[in-house]
């Protein structure tokens, strides 16, 4: 089974005369897919002229898992396991996605319990924060400060030990399932949730002391690796990283699903206060204001949940799910806002089958990471470091 | 703008053989477009004021199975001036052989999105996009034989002379 036709293989032959081309003019240096910078397995082959570099050429694909096609061989409910694996540091944002998309597809959503759908705000707000700890401990290493690292890791700790003892698990949770949830919430779980706002807001004040408006972390991201609003938006990058760029285009309030229109946050965008709309700092500070927003949302949800939506004894968090998922056939793309974006998964189905005919995952980092050979040429290496690391990408997702 | 708006917009500009179809009975309707035109499609979509579908937020490429005979490509456009949402799908019958993929015009000259997508289109599905700048397989090796994505791809025995359990 080999392709004849070789105008398959121009692209590659093209690709490799550049290579063997630049080595003899240019450096062709390798970075990753063991760089501690890359965060996961990525390869950036970069084409430099000392230390300027002239392009960039980003190799994906170390971590593919298949997921589409595993996808297309297991139940709806099965595949939520595969998707906490996509972005492996925002688990339950992903599942949530993934749920929201079969219930709709089912005529199921507008049954869920209230409870159940504050629950889900709930644990993915927390997980977001922990997502964007881990982006921003990292980005503070990449560019060379060590100690925000150690503090963000020491504040998601408490939220992996909240989630875990809701769920079972620290990081792939399996916990929001089609219709409901794994478990209701563990007894004690809002009060030691509302303690642990409490001790990371003062904490949060102190790595922006550290970190956001340290000197050298200023120089280092400021001006860097600027990208215009409308090169996002033609490149398809979403999340913080087109927030960064100023829109605040935030699917939580765009398409408004699950109970987010009944709660109240803000949308933090880029302004430039340090250098240009769209720079490095900008995504940074974009990440920083959003967990003060996810902090916000979830003392919403734990109002709610302690007041009105309390927890009652018959109250069965899988009342809803239903027995035998089979959605009528169509076609149905559904997204949402993960920690690193605009989350996409297209179903379609035949109406038949308890499987998925055909599933594609669109995954935030797959899209934002495209852009990264756009604004990185003529730039240095050392800046290259500071734009990936300001990206946030998560190669679990990227890969698929 | 609903959706009949902006199908009347594309055949007031393009004339009717532009849309070949179209899906009315899911939550999301879609056109059926005209493969030879897509790439004007999207760019009087992207650039009418009336709609300015800016972002291209996934491209699917489908393998429609054994029985239907056809390949196709499927765009999830938004609009973030007007917060609307569109689907349009191409499609073109095929025998399913490896040596002569199944073509599309690539539209990643108007949305730089696709350029990716499209990749792992041709990557996974075995699409090949015309006119594409850079088509190589993305997310498997580049050495890799066959499509997995098709639905009656076999996957390989050996990799490289390794047994593959």
């Amino acid at each position: 089974m080999t392709v004849q036709n070789t105008k398959y293989e121009e692209a590659l032959h093209r690709y490799n005369q550049k290579i063997a081309h630049a080595a003899t003019e240019d450096m062709v240096l390798n970075m990753g897919p063991q760089h501690p910078s890359t965060h996961g397995v990525l390869r950036l082959e970069l084409i430099t002229d000392g230390e300027i570099i002239k392009e960039v050429i980003p190799h994906a694909g170390y971590l593919h898992r298949c997921f589409e096609k595993h996808a297309e061989s297991l139940t709806y409910q099965q595949t939520i396991p595969f998707t906490d694996r996509m972005d492996y540091l925002s688990s339950m944002n992903n599942s949530h996605v993934w749920v929201m998309g079969v219930e709709r597809m089912m005529g199921i959503d507008k049954e869920i319990p209230k409870r159940v759908e504050y629950i889900r705000v709930l644990v993915c707000e927390l997980n977001r924060i922990a997502s964007h700890l881990i982006s921003i401990g990292t980005y503070g290493i990449d560019i060379g400060a060590f100690t925000p690292f150690l503090w963000c890791f020491r504040d998601r700790e408490h939220i992996m030990g909240m989630l875990e003892w809701a769920s079972g698990s620290r990081m792939l949770y399996n916990y929001i399932w089609i219709g409901g949830l794994f478990y209701d919430l563990p007894v004690g779980f809002e009060e030691r949730c509302r303690e642990f706002v409490e001790y990371f807001k003062p904490k949060m004040t102190e790595l922006n002391e550290l970190l956001t408006s340290n000197q050298i972390f200023i120089s280092r991201t400021a001006n860097v690796g600027v990208l215009p609003l409308d090169v996002a938006i033609n490149y398809g990058c979403s999340g913080p990283m087109l927030r960064g760029s100023g829109i605040k285009w935030d699917l939580r309030r765009i398409d408004g699903y699950s109970v987010y229109p009944e709660l109240d946050f803000d949308i933090p965008c880029g302004t430039g206060a340090v250098g240009t709309v769209g720079d490095c700092w900008d995504r940074h500070k974009v990440r920083v204001d959003e967990i003060g927003e996810s902090l916000k949302i979830i003392e919403q949800c734990l109002d709610r949940l302690q007041k009105e939506l309390k927890r009652t004894p018959d109250f069965d968090p899988r009342a809803k799910m239903p027995r035998k998922l089979t959605p009528k056939a169509q076609d149905y793309y559904m997204r949402g806002e993960g920690s690193k974006g605009e989350l996409g998964f297209y179903f379609i189905t035949d109406g038949k089958s308890e499987v998925p005919f055909r599933c594609k995952a669109r995954g935030p980092s797959f899209n934002n990471l495209s852009v990264v050979s756009e604004i990185s040429k003529g730039i240095m290496i050392a800046d290259l470091i500071a734009i990936i690391g300001s990206i946030d990408f998560v190669l679990g997702e990227l890969d698929r | 703008m609903t959706f009949t708006d902006i199908k009347q917009l594309l055949i007031n500009k393009f004339g009717e053989e532009v849309i070949v179809g179209e899906e009315l009975n899911g939550l999301q309707p879609a056109l059926h477009i005209l493969p030879e035109r897509i790439v004007d499609v999207c760019r009087e979509l992207r650039d009418n004021p009336q709609t300015y579908f800016d972002f291209l937020n996934c491209l699917s490429g489908v393998d429609y199975g054994l029985d239907a005979g056809r390949f196709g490509v499927v765009y999830h456009f938004t609009s973030m001036p007007y917060r609307l949402q569109l689907t349009l799908k191409v499609s073109v019958a095929h025998d399913r052989s490896t040596e002569e993929l199944p073509e599309f015009p690539s539209v990643s000259s108007v949305y730089r999105t696709a350029d990716w997508h499209e990749r792992e289109a041709y990557d996974l599905v075995g699409i090949f996009f015309t006119g594409h700048p850079d088509l190589r397989r993305i997310l498997l090796p580049d050495d890799w034989e066959g499509y997995p994505l098709r639905k009656d791809y076999k996957a390989a025995e050996y990799y490289k002379g390794i047994k593959v359990d």
